[in-house]
């Protein structure tokens, strides 16, 4: 009874809270009406270079070349969607960046979510403390810090390719992602595990079908941070990966900078293909990623 | 009782992690299991790139073959390095316009998302939009907003000074730079003050209405000093980013015109050609440093809201 209500209710209000609470002050008063067209106005702001984005990549390279971003096409056209997949080599592109954010999102949240339950297990044992402190320690240093160390080592093991990139970017996300499993797993309680124990489950049964579902909030913080910072990375594949031919999606998109300058609806459409997985899958998952940007600042 | 038991277990098996016949087989040897692969692999992509970093930093190495050790040579010539000198002066700026930027509009915004509008929902979903879409993407489709719709509209309506790419004067580029950087990072500021505001209780608000403060009295008086650690902490984070200022610049200015626009990281990046590998080493150390002096703030303050 009690493990069942800690599994259903306890997860769920983490993500959740947040909402609930901005609509709870809405209740009583007055509507602040100025308040809300000052919010309009910069709603739209944010909005437009993503509508120009969206107009250029549907018109014709004669249109484009015209300097009017906000213009809407006339014509109607998709000739630039068929040029920069040709271009680009897109769905080469496209494969690459979603394997190596893949491996990103799957590997964090396995490797830290394991070490996380470990650490936070035996807090009162030194190796295990002391560990915790070691990975946060990767806050301190940024990438461009590590760079040039990390070019050429991955270079003289072979790993100058995407699956160096995914390996780097789990490490890059693991301090972030250990600090939030191992917060959140001093607030389970170890009683469920314990019963599971003197039931005869071993550590790993115990974490694969207890532990791991309760982190399931948590986990999904974790992997969409793990996928958005893996899928629009820029400066790790464009120093890491050596062949061209292999680079991901943001780092394919620098071709139109120098050649093709001037078909600005090539590169539109190549840069909406580029970030539109991103905002279909931040569409889905927007609390998870309102929640966990909160509980990373402040846990 | 039992967690004793483990703990005493775990910390006998400290040297050689062997498996444990008690009460609770096998938990000291899973639970290093569970966490020596992170720390190896961590160990090889982290720990050792930064020790060799470091210790190349005191070398005149350049980038392969043999090196000697010349002590500081490397950092005494980065003080005096006009192109390092300058690349400092122009981060640390941009990172202190920015983080201004961002926090006063970020504070705003959420005073103005937490107060009693409709639809406040729907608003915060567009406002976070920008933190998820790539930089460099978003600095190519800002490069052409700057470069061909902003001096079109600025002939059009004979503003002068605009009529020329912003990205291409020295004094006006970096502009561009803050405004994009600001656009992108004002989400995750926003939400952390939409948290801070909604930590305050409801009843302070209404005790100060009954005592008839007015909205802006209520704003300076209740929200700021109730939510100054958040401010704290999203300076601090702010600040953190922004020194690593690079894709918004790539896709922007490339570092110009000339190198007006050249970030920390741009010049460590320079390593990589013309022979100054171990010089941007020395220079990278130096930036490590600031790093971890900021990490270091970042925790303190971190710790005191937690405390909270």
């Amino acid at each position: 009874m009690t493990d069942q209500t800690l599994r259903t209710t306890a997860p769920a209000q983490v993500p959740v809270a947040p909402v609930r609470s901005l609509r709870a002050r809405d209740r009583d008063d007055r509507t602040n009406r100025p308040g809300m067209v000052v919010l309009l106005l910069c709603s739209v702001a944010v909005l437009l270079p993503l509508y120009a984005t969206v107009t250029m990549a549907f018109k014709t390279t004669r249109q484009s070349v015209d300097g009017n971003a906000f213009s809407l096409p006339s014509p109607l056209s998709v000739d630039g969607f068929v040029e920069a997949w040709r271009l680009t080599n897109f769905p080469r592109g496209f494969t690459i960046s979603v394997l190596v954010t893949l491996v990103t999102v799957v590997g964090t949240v396995v490797l830290s979510s394991l070490a996380a339950y470990a650490i936070s297990r035996n807090w009162d044992h030194r190796f295990f403390r002391w560990s915790f402190f070691y990975l946060l320690a990767a806050m301190f240093l940024p990438f461009p810090v590590l760079a040039l160390s990390q070019v050429k080592l991955t270079g003289m093991v072979g790993l100058a390719n995407p699956g160096g990139v995914a390996l780097l970017h789990v490490m890059f996300q693991l301090s972030f992602s250990v600090m939030l499993f191992t917060a959140f797993l001093r607030s389970v309680p170890e009683e469920l595990e314990e019963s599971a124990r003197l039931d005869g489950a071993s550590t790993w049964q115990v974490f694969r079908r207890i532990v791991f579902p309760l982190l399931a909030p948590m986990s999904a913080t974790v992997a969409i941070f793990a996928f958005l910072a893996s899928w629009n990375d820029f400066m790790m594949p464009s120093l890491i990966i050596a062949d061209a031919t292999q680079q991901t999606l943001p780092v394919l998109q620098s071709v139109f900078q120098t050649q093709f300058s001037s078909n600005y609806n090539v590169a539109f459409a190549s840069y909406l293909m580029a970030m539109a997985p991103a905002i279909v899958v931040y569409l889905f998952t927007q609390r998870w990623v309102m929640a966990g940007v909160t509980q990373g600042a402040i846990k | 009782m039992a967690t004793t038991t483990t703990t005493q277990a775990v910390r006998r098996d400290d040297a050689a992690p062997a498996p444990r016949r008690g009460r609770r087989p096998g938990v000291g040897r899973t639970s290093y299991l569970f966490l020596v692969p992170s720390l190896v692999l961590f160990t090889l992509a982290i720990t050792v790139p930064a020790i060799m970093g470091i210790t190349l930093s005191f070398t005149d190495s350049v980038g392969f073959g043999e090196f000697d050790f010349t002590g500081l040579t490397n950092y005494v010539a980065l003080f005096s390095d006009p192109a390092i000198l300058s690349s400092y002066g122009f981060t640390i700026g941009f990172a202190l316009v920015t983080v201004l930027v961002v926090n006063v509009v970020a504070f705003l915004l959420a005073v103005g998302l937490t107060s009693k509008i409709r639809g406040k929902v729907p608003l915060r979903a567009v406002f976070v939009l920008p933190m998820v879409i790539s930089g460099i993407v978003i600095a190519y489709v800002f490069n052409f907003l700057f470069s061909n719709s902003l001096p079109r509209w600025a002939g059009a309506v004979g503003f002068t000074p605009l009529e020329q790419s912003m990205l291409a004067d020295p004094d006006l580029a970096w502009i561009t730079i803050v405004i994009v950087t600001a656009w992108q990072a004002i989400p995750s500021a926003l939400l952390i003050y939409v948290a801070g505001i909604l930590s305050i209780p409801g009843e302070v608000y209404e005790a100060a209405s009954l005592d008839g403060a007015s909205a802006g009295r209520r704003l300076r008086s209740i929200t700021l000093p109730l939510v100054a650690g958040y401010v704290l902490i999203n300076i601090v984070i702010g600040f953190k980013n922004f020194l690593n200022a690079y894709d918004i610049i790539v896709g922007l200015t490339n570092g110009g015109p000339g190198t007006a626009t050249r970030s920390v990281a741009m010049t460590i990046f320079s390593g990589f050609t013309g022979g100054d590998y171990a010089y941007q080493m020395a220079n990278a150390t130096i930036f490590f440093l600031i790093a971890v002096v900021l990490a270091l703030l970042q925790i303190r303050l971190t710790r005191g809201k937690a405390a909270l």
